[in-house]
């Protein structure tokens, strides 16, 4: 029975893959979906929310041990500063071709990857596990670290209340008034603009907070930016571009797909999933769960 | 229309194509690996720039085409020992294989997914190069690719006098030249005109009865193509391919290059290769954080000259002019015909 168990590890482990990704894409395919902006700055703001949740928990440090009021002041600068940039100049270029939307959030890249490198040096940097989450279980006669299962629990728990928010609320029906029609929705009254730089501050704190969240297993590292965007990237194509749903469903088969594809090829995983990107895209360009546009 | 006589009359081309020629003469090293490093460059822009400016087609991952030029003429001259005049079609053919290999799908798709659909290739190429340590080296790449077999320059007066980077420069200059050349034929050509009106409206050409797949598939071949001839260049001219040609920023570095001139010029990527060579080259001698002014001038550009250095250019001359003429006489309504054109030239 040991080759179940260490497909089980495997499968474990995809799955930790899985949520983690969840938790990024699913802002990404937030703002997709309503704005249609492909924003490759997504990623660095998943590297600023590492920074400064390491450095809070710094100077948090002489007072309390407080990984999760580290994470959370992380989540929140990193919304407060995707709200700054959907106002001051992603707002100027909704009109304009994809081509200068692209490239608005890849100087974006940039400059964040460049500020963060002056401001936290290039040298590794770690935060230690919260205590609570120290540890690991046995499941089926593989190990499993708490904070992992902590992972998925909460990819599972953004999932759900994600869905309750889109689907039951009313700010929830705005946005996917929004996604249908933007012209309409303003001509009926709302507020399309302020509606805009919530959407985008909601996935900046996803993106934050996932950067804040990854820290006590991934060292932190400048070029950690442009390596998750292209991760995220892939699951929310595989997915389909804009749909919750297919985020969350693309997110599993990528873990998946990475898990075993290592067993199988080693040096082929990263192959595997890219691989698996360009045939979703030439077969159903609108993703396993989207629909298609226009 | 009356332009400037005495400018219009000199075949500028040519004249910066010599000046261009000289730099290794000069006899400072630093100066040639610039001008060789401009002319890679802008080969490798104005590649992009068949697909971005002409037809409008938004290719996220053209550094794929690069990389496998690259790639081909570095294993061949390296690991075979073939000489550069068969390694260098070797890899423009290679590199035009995969873009009709990749093109294919790719054309298929609109706007953002064909955008996404290229930075999936390009990654899948990245991630061969990246992984393949048997061929491509891996991770550790292919260094010391070797110069190609210059000797019979050295009984040519003046050429022979050159240094090997010197005469390496020459080539790189005439293979680029020549390639520039054809791609300007290809652009004023019939089906270069075709792919403008692809550009400007792919449904009405699809109404008159054009295949428009089919032409955006002839351009994406011959973009990349081109994008091969300088992807073997670079790895000449650097010593070395490595899998970091391939990753995808890369393809953004060319996409602002082609920008940054100007899309609606053919020598607007050019202009924008020689600008962001030569303000990398000063900026990290003062500061290590590139990328930062690089996304800076990105934001200036988007905000301030969509149109880039050439397009900003042009319609200042056209503003002067304007002016001028406005001095002499009102003449407006043609002068703004010729802004038009001058935009669109």
């Amino acid at each position: 029975m040991t080759d179940l168990s260490f497909l089980f590890t495997q499968f474990l482990g995809g799955l930790t893959t899985a949520m983690f990704l969840f938790l990024i894409a699913s802002g990404l395919s937030l703002v997709f979906g309503v704005m249609r902006v492909l924003n490759f700055a997504h990623g660095s703001f998943y590297m600023l929310g590492a920074y400064l949740a390491w450095q809070a928990v710094q100077w948090l440090s002489p007072l309390l041990e407080s990984f999760w009021l580290a994470a959370l002041f992380a989540a929140l600068a990193v919304a407060v500063l995707g709200g700054l940039v959907e106002r001051l100049l992603l707002r100027h270029m909704y009109g304009k071709e994809e081509l200068y939307q692209l490239l608005l959030t890849y100087a974006l890249v940039l400059i964040l990857g460049d500020a963060a490198k002056a401001i936290w040096g290039t040298q590794q940097l770690s935060v230690s596990r919260p205590p609570i989450l120290d540890g690991a279980i046995e499941m089926f006669g593989s190990v499993l670290p708490v904070y992992n299962l902590f992972i998925m629990l909460a990819g599972g728990a953004i999932a759900v209340v994600g869905w309750l928010i889109l689907s039951r609320s009313s700010a929830g029906r705005m946005v996917r008034a929004a996604a249908l029609d933007r012209e309409m929705l303003g001509a009926l009254g709302a507020n399309v603009g302020a509606l805009y730089t919530g959407m985008f501050m909601a996935s900046s704190f996803l993106a934050g907070l996932s950067g804040a969240l990854v820290t006590p297993i991934q060292s932190i590292v400048p070029g950690m930016d442009v390596e998750v965007i292209v991760e995220a990237f892939i699951v929310v194509v595989i997915g389909g571009l804009g749909s919750f749903w297919g985020t969350f469903w693309g997110s599993l088969i990528y873990g998946q797909v990475l898990s075993f594809g290592i067993l199988i090829m080693p040096s082929f995983s990263l192959f595997s999933v890219f691989a698996l990107m360009a045939v979703i895209l030439i077969v159903r360009p609108w993703g396993l769960f989207g629909k298609p546009m226009r | 229309m009356k332009t400037n006589d005495l400018a219009s009359r000199i075949p500028w081309t040519l004249v910066v194509f010599l000046v261009a020629l000289v730099v290794p003469w000069l006899g400072s090293r630093y100066n040639t690996f610039l001008a060789t490093q401009i002319a890679i460059s802008g080969l490798f822009a104005v590649s992009l720039n068949l697909l971005l400016g002409t037809t409008g087609l938004v290719s996220f991952g053209h550094v794929a085409y690069f990389g496998i030029g690259a790639y081909v003429c570095g294993i061949l001259m390296k690991t075979y020992a073939m000489p550069f005049s068969i390694a260098l079609p070797a890899a423009a053919l290679g590199a035009a294989f995969a873009s009709l290999v990749f093109g294919f799908f790719c054309v298929r798709l609109t706007r953002i997914y064909f955008a996404m659909l290229s930075l999936a290739f390009s990654q899948i190429i990245w991630a061969i190069a990246y992984k393949w340590n048997d061929v491509t080296g891996g991770d550790q790449g292919l260094p010391d690719v070797p110069y190609p077999d210059l000797d019979w320059m050295n009984s040519i007066p003046l050429l022979g006098d050159l240094r090997i980077a010197g005469q390496f420069y020459v080539v790189t200059l005439v293979v680029v030249g020549l390639s520039l050349a054809a791609m300007r034929r290809i652009i004023n050509s019939p089906f270069g005109r075709m792919l403008t009106t692809i550009r400007e409206n792919a449904e009405r050409a699809s109404a008159i009865g054009v295949d428009v797949r089919r032409y955006e598939l002839a351009a994406f071949v011959v973009a990349g193509g081109f994008a091969g001839i300088a992807g073997a260049l670079f790895g000449i001219f650097s010593r070395g391919v490595f899998s970091d040609y391939v990753f995808w920023p890369k393809s953004a570095e060319v996409m602002i290059m082609t920008i940054l001139g100007g899309i609606d010029h053919f020598w607007g990527p050019v202009v924008g290769a020689a600008t962001l060579v030569l303000l990398n080259q000063e900026t990290t001698s003062y500061t290590e954080y590139w990328s930062f002014v690089l996304g800076t001038i990105l934001l200036v550009l988007l905000f301030a000259f969509p149109g880039g250095i050439v397009g900003g250019l042009s319609a200042g001359f056209a503003w002067l002019r304007r002016k001028r003429r406005g001095a002499a006489g009102p003449e407006t309504g043609s002068a703004e015909v010729a802004t038009v054109e001058v935009k669109r030239a």
